[in-house]
């Protein structure tokens, strides 16, 4: 714990807050990226530190959330195989399709199994060669690496009875995406820490400069994500929008350039769609040519698969930071981690689970009404404050 | 599962040509692929995802992190089962 304190430290997150009032002279809504600093904002309270008129809302960053539900049914057609062992990082097993998942599938008999790493469906498939061995490769960039070297494992070794089904996902695209919507609110973006660790940040760049928003590429601690709105907020007050890194500690511009040598080796960019946002033009990673006979898609021959979500869920709007978890109706009583209906419930890296898990069950009005009530409540400043100011 | 979580290398060793360590995270040691970051020392610390190590990074941001991740109930991906390498069952018809 020794090294903990000064990321905690309350003087320096009151500073942080105190410099964001100094110099803040308009409301602001930013986004971050990552399902990871979603999680820790709510359950470290970290919105509610903020100045009035400074939103964070919660972006795309959660693999299992965004995984297409079309996808999540092909998976289950092949787990259901009497021949096949369905590997798959733990988060994906509960997810639901439109029949059950894959828990249901392994207490009915299917062989489905969890894996820590991709390299662990490598000795799956060795030891079963009798079996056809089928890894779920879901993930940002962060994963990529990692599922690449599966992919090119088994091709070097001759792992012929291993295959991958690939539903992997990319983040700028997805910033693209949220920042061309007509709807779209987002004013800047703290960048994904892990996935630049990866990937750098240079591809960021061209986003910031065309759509003019800054992007800081943040850590998930509460007080990497405080200076990440800091950083953000100080741009946009001075008119700049460019990339800067606040989690300098952990990573640089380029990246990791081996995992990136390998990830294009293996896998080539190409359409996806996002469980909750659509189908997203370059946003997504597939299996290049040369890995063919290791594709799950090509190899089972699964149909195309129609899915519909509930009409009444709304993580598409939440994924692209239009609305909260509390704007939606189903929210905490038809919707529930147990029960989730939509692609922001279904990992607890996803906003309405994160809001669920730490009882943000009211919405902000009610919120502050009880916050009048309570001693030393009010503190805040409210809307009118700001005068006419608008959003941008 | 997007983020990676901090861990000492332990020990490093070669497992048909690829550079894998132990990896020390808290009480729990778990194999970790180093070929992304080939340059890692036995006593370093690494970001590990899924079982791939991605970045170097030192000891504070190691415990730093590690910690933040614990809070967050962020580490359950490391209890995941241990698959052991084993041999393929032998075939009464031979190999083909």
């Amino acid at each position: 714990m020794k090294y903990l304190d000064e990321y905690r430290d309350g003087e320096v997150a009151s500073k942080i807050v105190s410099e964001m009032r100094r110099i803040q002279t308009r409301p602001w809504v930013l986004m971050e990226v990552c399902g990871g600093q979603t999680h820790s904002i709510v359950k470290n309270g970290i919105d509610h530190l903020l100045p009035e008129g400074v939103e964070l809302v919660h972006g795309p960053g959660c693999p299992v959330c965004v995984t297409p539900l079309e996808m999540i049914d092909k998976a289950h057609a092949i787990a259901r195989c009497q021949d096949v062992i369905f590997c798959s990082f733990g988060d994906m097993l509960r997810v639901p399709g439109s029949d059950g998942d894959l828990f249901t599938i392994k207490s009915l008999g299917g062989d489905v199994r969890i894996v820590y790493s991709p390299l662990d469906c490598l000795k799956i498939a060795k030891g079963n060669p009798d079996k056809r061995v089928v890894f779920f490769a879901i993930g940002f960039e962060t994963t990529a690496p990692a599922n690449a070297m599966l992919a090119w494992r088994a091709r070097e070794e001759g792992v012929n009875n291993l295959s991958l089904l690939v539903s992997h996902v990319l983040v700028p695209p997805a910033l693209a995406a949220i920042l061309s919507s007509p709807e779209n609110r987002v004013q800047g973006f703290l960048g994904p820490g892990h996935v630049c660790a990866v990937m750098g940040y240079s591809e960021y760049e061209p986003i910031s400069s065309r759509y003019k928003v800054p992007i800081v590429i943040t850590g998930f601690e509460p007080l990497d994500i405080l200076h990440g709105t800091l950083m953000t907020i100080q741009q946009l007050e001075e008119g700049r929008a460019c990339v800067e890194n606040q989690y300098s500690r952990v990573l640089n511009r380029t990246g990791n350039l081996p995992a990136q040598r390998l990830v294009s080796k293996v896998f080539e960019v190409g359409d996806r769609k996002w469980r909750g946002i659509g189908t997203i033009p370059m946003s997504g990673y597939h299996l290049c040519e040369e890995f063919a006979q290791h594709d799950a898609e090509r190899l089972f021959e699964v149909a195309e698969i129609a899915t519909l979500e509930p009409e009444i869920c709304i993580s598409g709007q939440i994924l692209r930071g239009i609305k909260k978890p509390h704007d939606c109706p189903a929210f905490g009583s038809l919707c529930t981690p147990q029960h989730p209906l939509g692609a922001t419930m279904v990992s607890a890296e996803g906003a309405c689970a994160a809001y669920y898990a730490y009882g943000r069950h009211l919405n902000p009005q009610s919120a502050d009404a009880l916050l009048q009530i309570a001693p030393g409540g009010g503190a805040r400043r409210t809307g009118k404050e700001w005068g006419d100011a608008g959003a941008a | 599962m997007c983020l990676a979580i901090p861990g000492k290398v332990v020990e490093t060793f070669d497992q048909r040509g690829l550079y894998m360590a132990k990896v020390q995270f808290g009480g729990i040691i778990r194999e970790a692929c180093l070929e992304y970051v080939p340059e890692t020392q036995v006593g370093e610390y690494v970001l590990v995802h899924v079982g791939f190590a991605i970045s170097r990074i030192d000891e504070a941001e190691a415990e730093r992190t590690y910690q933040a991740l614990r809070e967050l109930d962020q580490l359950s991906e490391l209890e995941s089962p241990v698959v052991e390498e084993i041999e393929p069952p032998p075939r009464p018809w031979g190999r083909g």
